[in-house]
């Protein structure tokens, strides 16, 4: 909302700079964004007569202009086609400065002297949007004859601070200058001034000349009509379209130009019916029909909706209630009689049908929020004062004002002493009662209570707790002292479920690794991606109905999709290496059952490429797993996974559950990534991880007797695995094995083709007492039997 | 013989304090004092002296072997540390070369920041809540007082799986899951993903982060509230950083207000940062409406509470001066590597 200081003023009494009004308003609620300063850096501008326009003789495109600015006539080459002998205009002279930096020098162009230059609007810093139409590619046309000489800035208001607001959803009503009046009012604690309206009007009444039916009664609350006759079509005076401009709104014609300023005065969109288009005199709001269509306008025919709200009469539609009227019914410069209506319409009519037209104009955003009825009446006369003072047309006596059933003010109880148990203030009835005055709620106390009676503009007020937000913050917030809350005492912390989060990422940063953060959602077709288009489970989607594209329509099923958007994007810009993970959700669909809600799970992967190879990958999963104390998982080959390369591919298994996949990324996954360097990805369920972890670890006391550590190397066939291996040093190292440890695998010419030498350090270790040798071969030597007979490993020398 | 042992003691003295190496001592202290030394070999001779001469000259040997012992010690113990010395010189590396390099990962900057959040209001009491990121409309707004025809509802602002489910627009819904299922008094913070339908620019992105608060408890006050934001702000953004309370509107509070915070790079004077304010905006928060706190069963006749909720994304934005949200969930790890 933009409000122009200066007019503001007419409304409230303000005594202050217009900094301090800024921060005073923001405080109580009315947010400041900006304040702009207009006409500012207008220094020698003068209004002149143009008096005599002669082409030049070395340009097609430029004229000589005789401007006479009172003292002396001067001769100015312009651009400009858009003047004509008589008028007058703004002139820069000789060393005027303009808001753009421009200095005007006296000088020659294409040979002819020019004394000065003729101003637009736009070098005066006037925003395009609200320069009058005939005016946006020319000079400024001044609206009548001024004072020929004179300086600008003293004929025409063109200095103006505009303070722009942002306003709140909840107070439509301060959705115009006297809205923003009465907030000032209330904040400042000065006087209101309400324009003093008045209505001459001429003989002939218009419920003479008019006849209003209200049809659909749930659409329109109340009708205003009045009738102006004899109007004169024209631009409206400087002042007003001053106002208009700085207020945002484009000067298009005095009818227009009225009805607009009034919106902005009281808020109440005004619509004018050219009345030789109203067919029988008469307006009958009603519902339209099933397939009917209208054109606004803008030119465009528009399907309607059944039961919009129409303005028709007794022959067809006028208008689309409270959003835009018809093109053969508007104002134009032929217009002799003028319809002029203020009505109220309901507001989430007009919402739905502005939204199923993508039509919102500034009537039906002002309709939508909801006005005040009783203001219509107001409205309609304020406009007739205005056609009257700006001799605009006759204005007939009286008006049709179709009103059945008044809006009344609502009485409402509130109790002081719940006000200051929620605020934590100590207010009297006095000051709350006081702060209510300013807002124009009157008060009469009853008892312990406040009854008070809520003004029909103010719609947000319905509740008790509605008017301790308005005492607050009219009392001021930065006045109310900052407490700790009381009462009891509770134990923040972390659930073990985050602490285990927080302990998982610490870890893998410990070793590395990134934290990556990727999207919930992802592309559908990124299960094809993986190659998972034949898992039931990941492709059945959670999908958006309204996404912005197809790259961000399905719940994520898999986090490995978008680890390895982000590992493709990675490589794509030559980053060397990468080591990542990402804890979060996936999203599984509970198909048709009755549990509305997907399952959101926890999952975590790591993506390594680089210096890495699949070992380096397991090492950062053990490293973990040991973090978390997670014991006796296995691993198990996988060559079925059709997201990872088929030989270099395992599952973690705990019993009967398989915790996760790593492995090496298939190369048509690779490829379809367009990644060309190997990646290592895990996967693990991390709800199950969250059951086996045991962080609540005891101490063993060190080893107090020295251990006996023997090696091994063994041959054994190539497709043997160290798992095997490893089963039986488990399996027959009995009590005294502490630990086993694989230090070397060696294939090449000093062993037979199809062959490997597997080696291992075993340390062994007796609680307590020291070893003794011979018990220990005794369970070395039986170890490599088994493995002799199970394997058919051979020692190697 | 006295003459003898003299000369000995000067010849040994002449030959240790020449030598330039260990092994050129021992040569020394074999030759002089060794079993087959030229001491010894004049000590044998004592047996030729007279009864009144062998005491003198025993003094007389036994001064020289001291002397020589002393200072074949004090000439190894020099020798010794002039070859550690030549050592450690030998030995010299160039420290100026790189280091070899031990791989430390980060957590996410949106995580470390979030982090410090969760420290500040765990260290006032407050518990972490969790909720689904995929919520249903009554958690997401009925619930939250937000009128039917509120424009955050339409398919323009939120996206739908379908007409009762979306993906969750603010935090604030796990609110209304705690007070369901929680009997006062309440202390959470509820940090997560939320999602808008915003096409991605350099201040949006369809995924954001949110940590909503909530305390309901009896004779909870706006006070209340202030004090606790005001600590908060202190804390995060530092001892010296001014709050304003401003009046506002949320469906779900009443009354409401934004919290802007003194500008932590200029201290309030105005700067690029705050874009010439002095004010940073940090939040928005209030106390909890009346028929919120009805929704979730809790007497708004007994009980109070109030609510506040602020963008992670953006705070950490400013706090590292990243100019572009999208840079977050690019994951290129030479960003991460920043933080």
């Amino acid at each position: 909302m933009l409000v122009p200081v200066k007019w503001l003023k007419e409304y409230v009494d303000i005594d202050i700079s217009t900094k301090e009004l800024s921060d005073r308003m923001t405080m109580s609620g009315s947010n400041v964004e900006v304040v702009e300063k207009i006409g500012e850096g207008i220094e020698g501008v003068v209004v002149g007569k143009i008096e005599k326009i002669e082409p030049h003789p070395n340009a097609d495109k430029l004229v000589i202009v005789a401007v006479n600015v009172g003292e002396k006539t001067l001769q100015i080459v312009t651009g400009a086609t858009n003047i004509k002998e008589e008028d007058y205009v703004p002139v820069a002279l000789e060393g005027a400065k303009l808001p753009n930096g421009l200095k005007i020098k006296k000088g020659k162009l294409r040979g002819e002297v020019s004394e000065g230059m003729l101003v637009s609007q736009d070098e005066i810093n006037i925003p395009k949007a609200v320069i009058p139409e005939d005016m946006k590619d020319g000079i400024w046309i001044l609206d009548k004859p001024y004072p020929l000489g004179k300086n600008i800035l003293e004929v025409i208001e063109l200095e103006e601070e505009v303070i722009e607001f942002e306003l709140t959803s909840n107070r439509p009503d301060c959705l115009s200058m006297i809205g923003m009046a009465r907030e000032v009012a209330a904040t400042i604690g000065s006087q209101l001034k309400y324009p003093k309206v008045e209505v001459k009007g001429i003989e002939e009444r218009s419920n003479e000349y008019a006849k209003v039916l209200i049809e659909d009664v749930e659409g329109c609350v109340r009708y205003v009509a009045r009738v102006i006759k004899d109007v004169h079509i024209a631009p409206s005076p400087q002042w007003m379209q001053r106002r208009l401009a700085n207020a945002g709104i484009r000067p298009i014609n005095n009818i227009v130009d009225i009805t607009n300023y009034v919106m902005l005065e009281y808020g109440q969109p005004l619509h004018a019916f050219d009345m030789d288009y109203v067919e029988g005199n008469t307006v009958i709001v009603k519902k339209s029909e099933e397939g009917e269509s209208f054109k606004t306008l803008d030119g465009i025919e528009r399907k309607l909706k059944k039961d919009t709200t129409m303005i028709c009469d007794t022959n067809k539609a006028l208008a689309i209630a409270g959003i835009m009227g018809g093109e053969e019914s508007e104002v134009t410069s032929k217009t002799k009689t003028i319809l002029l209506e203020s009505a109220y319409f309901n507001p989430e009519k007009i919402r739905l049908t502005s939204k199923s037209l993508a039509l919102r104009t500034e009537a039906s955003s002002r309709f939508e929020k909801g006005m005040d009825p009783n203001v219509a009446r107001l409205a309609a006369d304020r406009a007739c004062q205005l056609i009257e003072e700006l001799a605009v047309g006759k204005v007939l006596e009286g008006a049709v004002d179709v009103y059945p059933v008044k809006k009344e003010m609502d009485k409402k109880t509130i109790r002081p002493n719940r006000i200051n148990s929620l605020l934590g203030t100590n207010l009297t009835n006095q000051q709350m009662i006081e702060i209510l005055n300013k807002l124009e709620i009157a008060v009469t106390v009853q008892d312990d209570l406040l009854v008070v009676e809520v003004p029909t503009y103010r719609i947000d007020l319905e509740q008790e707790v509605d008017f301790v937000e308005e005492i607050a913050r009219i009392y001021g917030y930065d006045r109310i002292d900052a407490t700790m809350a009381r009462g009891n005492i509770v134990a923040g912390g972390k659930t073990n479920g985050q602490i285990i989060e927080d302990i998982t990422k610490e870890a893998l940063n410990a070793m590395g690794l990134n934290e990556i953060l990727t999207y919930s959602f992802v592309s559908p077709r990124s299960i094809e991606k993986i190659k998972l288009e034949k898992n039931i489970i990941k492709k059945n989607f959670v999908k958006l109905l309204n996404p912005l594209g197809d790259e961000t329509s399905a719940m994520r099923t898999s986090l490995i999709p978008n680890l390895l958007e982000v590992m493709a994007r990675n490589s794509n810009r030559k980053v060397e290496e990468f080591r990542g993970f990402e804890l979060g959700r996936i999203f599984i669909s509970k198909g048709d059952t009755s549990e509305k809600l997907p399952q959101e799970l926890l999952n975590l992967v790591i993506g390594m490429y680089g210096e890495e190879d699949f070992y380096t990958l397991k090492g950062v999963v053990e490293g973990l797993l040991t973090r978390l104390g997670v014991e006796d998982y296995e691993y198990e080959v996988e060559n079925h996974h059709p997201t990872f390369h088929p030989g270099r591919c395992g599952n973690i298994v705990y019993g009967d559950h398989t915790l996760g996949t790593l492995g090496e990324l298939h190369p048509e996954v690779m490829d379809n990534y367009g990644i060309s360097q190997k990646c290592y990805v895990a996967e693990l369920d991390f709800e199950l991880l969250l059951q086996l972890i045991r962080l609540d670890n005891m101490y063993t006391p060190l080893p107090k007797y020295p251990a006996i550590t023997r090696d091994f190397a063994v041959i054994v066939k190539e497709n043997v695995l160290v798992k095997e291996i490893e089963k039986i040093i488990k399996n027959h190292g009995g009590s005294i094995l502490e630990s086993y440890k694989l230090f070397d695998v060696y294939k090449g010419n000093q062993i037979q083709e199809g062959y490997k030498s597997i080696a291992y350090a075993l340390t062994y270790r007796h609680k307590e007492r020291t070893l003794q040798d011979k018990e220990v071969n005794k369970v070395h030597e039986k170890i490599l039997d088994v493995m002799k007979q199970e394997l058919g490993a051979t020692l190697r020398d | 013989m006295e003459n003898k042992l003299r000369t000995l003691k000067e010849n040994a003295e002449l030959e240790i304090t020449s030598a330039d190496s260990m092994e050129v001592l021992e040569k020394a202290r074999v030759k002089y004092l060794g079993k087959k030394g030229e001491l010894t070999e004049i000590l044998r001779g004592m047996g030729s002296l007279s009864s009144e001469e062998r005491p003198i000259i025993g003094k007389v040997a036994n001064e020289v072997r001291e002397a020589i012992e002393t200072l074949l010690e004090e000439a190894k113990s020099t020798m010794k540390s002039k070859v550690l010395q030549q050592q450690l010189k030998k030995e010299t590396i160039d420290i100026t070369m790189p280091g070899k390099k031990e791989k430390i990962g980060k957590k996410h900057p949106l995580t470390q920041g979030l982090d410090e959040l969760k420290n500040i209001f765990i260290g006032m009491g407050f518990k972490i809540a969790e909720g689904p990121e995929v919520e249903t409309v009554y958690y997401n707004f009925d619930a939250l007082n937000a009128a039917p025809n509120h424009p955050s509802r339409d398919m323009t602002d939120t996206f739908y799986i379908n007409e009762e489910l979306i993906l969750r627009t603010q935090t604030s819904p796990v609110q209304v899951r705690v007070m369901e299922k929680m009997k006062p008094p309440i202390r959470i913070i509820s940090p997560g993903r939320c999602f808008r339908n915003d096409t991605p620019d350099a201040t949006h992105t369809p995924m954001f982060h949110q940590l909503e608060g909530l305390v309901i408890d009896k004779g909870i006050t706006l006070g209340d509230l202030k004090g606790t934001l005001e600590v908060f702000a202190k804390t995060f953004l530092g001892s010296h950083t001014e709050v304003k309370f401003r009046p506002h509107h949320f469906p779900f509070t009443e009354p409401s207000a934004e919290v802007d915070a003194s500008c932590f790079k200029c201290e309030g004077d105005g700067c690029n940062f705050c874009k010439g304010s002095g004010w940073i905006e940090l939040l928005g928060c209030g106390m909890v409406h009346p028929n919120v706190l009805r929704n979730c069963g809790i007497d708004p006749e007994e009980y109070s509470g109030f609510a506040f909720g602020m963008g992670i994304d953006r705070l950490v934005m400013l706090k590292y001066g990243i100019d572009d949200i999208r840079l977050l969930f690019e994951n290129d790890m030479r960003f991460l590597n920043q933080f």
